[in-house]
């Protein structure tokens, strides 16, 4: 059992941070993780940018521009992770597209994971189908999560399939749209959620896509173990001039802390 | 004929490398396209469209002069006089039919220079249907009569402003809007690249160039054979379609022309087969122009149709298989082609068409050979280019 899969056994209410590595500056990685851990985030998936996100919105789009002029690589990322589990024990999830991962090597990629400490990956281009027969076993020597997407239109046998094979969590895309398109969540999105929670599957759920306030929040939360915010803790940063203060009011903004 | 395995392979190109929110559309297509396709009712219609509205078939035309030029019979597939001026409305007319088939009301799609945006605005107002186009701000500016011939025909040209502006950039927009609109749209890919079926799918609806061109040949020469077919590749339809019933005629020597931009060594280029390596594009695996790092290079070509980086898997396996040689053919070599068919047969030709024409003084060409070119467009559209290029 890793780090994300005792998580999810013990807390409930979990909110996640998606961020693009290498974004707004190219050091700013460990800082980000560090500030969000000390915020009181209960885990994070770091975006590797890819050139042409296809699944992306504007907003994760552009900060993966910015990255990569930075300088943002697999080589860069790893290297800047080399350390890290000295500072942070929160769960730490890799996402991104298959052809970066390709070229570095789909089992160098994973070493490098075990090595660092990363406990899953998701790579929302590589089909189910792909991964099971060509990469799952190499997951799993490794001890390292893989986490499918699932959306409104989903039929609900591949829904029991693919809770059946992922070892991390299921995404829920909230709305069939790319990330950061809306606010606030509609009657659609709320029969989905209903749907998909009296399924009872046997894995945890994340949703993503379209969270960017308290309100929307905390009513995700009534339907799966958390959410996923992305693109306005990305429109934060961007203009953010001290990424410690701005990141904690920010996550307290979403999630108020009891104390 | 040579067809993709039941996952959209050729070989190790091809595939479906699709997110999850794609899945049931590309899922609904690929269970429902053969059976389609097939099926007399499409059949009877897709050839009287082509027939009775496209212009088909298009002629096979003896060039006299080049051939004169190059010692050789030089034969062109009129492709440029089809309705809309290029290959491209084979495809479309296909594809609306099947929209059409599958209750779909709203079209989009991608335009590099604006000839499948051209195509797809056209059958979408003989049909009556929703249209956007997707097109790079860069690709707006230099093919501006294409955009406003789409802008008449009731469509929306939405201009992708990421990475180099150009056909890429556009694709990716495409395949967003598809996310978001997953329950009215039909997503109308204008070359044989993308997922599984696509590449299959845009073949066949382009297969009827290489099966006119057969039956033509053997009613003017007496063989269905000639010996070489040359079409340009960009995402590789005009091609696919050109190749398509000759793959298995070993004699048939089959040359596909890619856009060398500045030349292959020179960084601006969009010659996909000279200078990349597999990897993954709009969720096919293919030859792909990519840094070290796995990501996407912006490529350059002074043809907007040819100016991809990446290329239809079908042609990546015939590369790999040698049933199919591609030669990268620069800006200025592209240019020269143009002016000599111009003036020695009066036909001005689409910048992607004289790829393919370029290639004539490269070939070691006996008195006897037969030689198809595939014209596969009208130089129309790129006429603001002709008159800086030339000084006009």
């Amino acid at each position: 059992m890793n780090r994300l899969n005792s998580l999810f056994a013990n807390k409930k209410d979990l909110l996640s941070i998606y961020f693009t590595a290498g974004f707004p500056r190219l050091d700013d990685t460990v800082p980000i993780l560090k500030a969000l851990e000390t915020s009181g985030v209960d885990f994070v998936e770091i975006g590797m940018p890819f050139s042409d996100p296809l699944a992306d919105g504007p907003v994760i789009q552009k900060s993966s521009t910015t990255a990569l002029e930075n300088g943002m690589s697999l080589t860069v990322l790893f290297k800047q992770l080399e350390n890290v589990r000295r500072e942070v024990s929160m769960p730490i999830v890799l996402m991104g597209y298959l052809n970066p991962v390709l070229r570095f090597g789909v089992e160098r990629f994973l070493d490098k994971c075990k090595e660092t400490g990363v406990d899953g990956v998701i790579l929302p281009d590589l089909p189910f189908e792909m991964y099971r027969e060509q990469y799952s076993h190499l997951f799993e020597e490794r001890g390292i999560s893989n986490t499918f997407l699932i959306t409104p239109q989903t039929p609900p046998d591949r829904v029991r399939l693919l809770d059946e094979n992922t070892t991390g969590f299921l995404y829920m895309v909230s709305s069939a749209a790319v990330t950061g398109a809306k606010t606030g969540l509609n009657q659609f999105q709320i029969d989905y959620f209903t749907r998909i929670r009296d399924m009872e599957l046997k894995s945890p759920k994340m949703v993503g896509f379209g969270i960017s306030n308290q309100e929307s929040f905390s009513e995700v939360c009534k339907y799966a173990n958390g959410a996923i915010v992305g693109s306005a803790f990305i429109r934060m940063i961007e203009n953010s001039n001290n990424i410690a203060e701005d990141i904690d009011g920010f996550i307290c903004s979403l999630k108020p802390r009891n104390d | 004929m040579i067809e993709p395995n039941n996952k959209g392979f050729y070989g190790e190109y091809g595939g479906a490398y699709i997110p999850e929110m794609l899945i049931p559309n590309i899922e609904e297509l690929r269970a429902k396209y053969l059976d389609i396709l097939n099926s007399e009712s499409f059949r009877k219609e897709y050839h009287l469209l082509l027939c009775d509205y496209a212009g088909r078939p298009s002629p096979l035309f003896k060039a006299e002069r080049l051939s004169a030029k190059y010692n050789a019979n030089i034969w062109l597939k009129r492709e440029d006089l089809n309705h809309t001026g290029s290959h491209k409305l084979n495809n479309t007319i296909g594809q609306i039919l099947l929209a059409r088939e599958m209750g779909r009301k709203r079209i989009i799609a991608e335009t590099g220079a604006g000839q499948h945006g051209v195509a797809t605005a056209t059958v979408c107002a003989l049909m009556g249907l929703d249209c956007v186009v997707y097109m790079g701000a860069t690709d707006i500016e230099r093919q501006a009569p294409n955009v406003a011939r789409m802008r008449m025909l009731g469509a929306e040209v939405r201009p992708a402003t990421s990475g180099n502006k150009t056909l890429k950039d556009a694709t990716n927009e495409a395949l967003r809007d598809w996310i978001a609109n997953p329950l009215d749209t039909f997503y109308l890919i204008g070359s044989v690249v993308g997922p599984h079926p696509y590449p299959d799918m845009v073949a066949r609806l382009q297969a009827i160039i290489s099966s006119e061109i057969k039956e033509q040949l053997k009613s003017k020469i007496g063989t269905n054979l000639p010996d070489y077919v040359i079409a340009c590749v960009g995402g590789g339809s005009n091609a696919a379609g050109s190749f398509y019933h000759f793959l298995e005629d070993e004699s048939v020597k089959l040359i596909g022309t890619e856009a060398a931009g500045l030349g292959v060594n020179s960084g601006e280029t969009a010659a996909s087969m000279a200078c990349g390596d597999k990897g993954i594009i709009h969720g096919s695996m293919t030859y792909l122009m990519q840094s070290d790092d796995g990501q996407i290079t912006e490529p350059y070509s002074i043809s907007a149709g040819l100016d991809y980086p990446g290329i239809g898997p079908l042609h990546a396996f015939l590369k790999d298989s040698k049933r199919a040689d591609y030669m990268p053919i620069t800006d200025d070599e592209a240019l020269d082609a143009v002016m000599e068919l111009t003036r020695l047969e009066g036909i001005i030709p689409a910048l992607e068409s004289a790829h393919a024409l370029a290639v004539l003084p490269k070939l070691k060409l006996k008195t006897s050979d037969h030689v198809v070119v595939t014209v596969s467009g009208r130089g129309d559209k790129d006429m603001k280019t002709y008159m800086e290029r030339f000084n006009l």
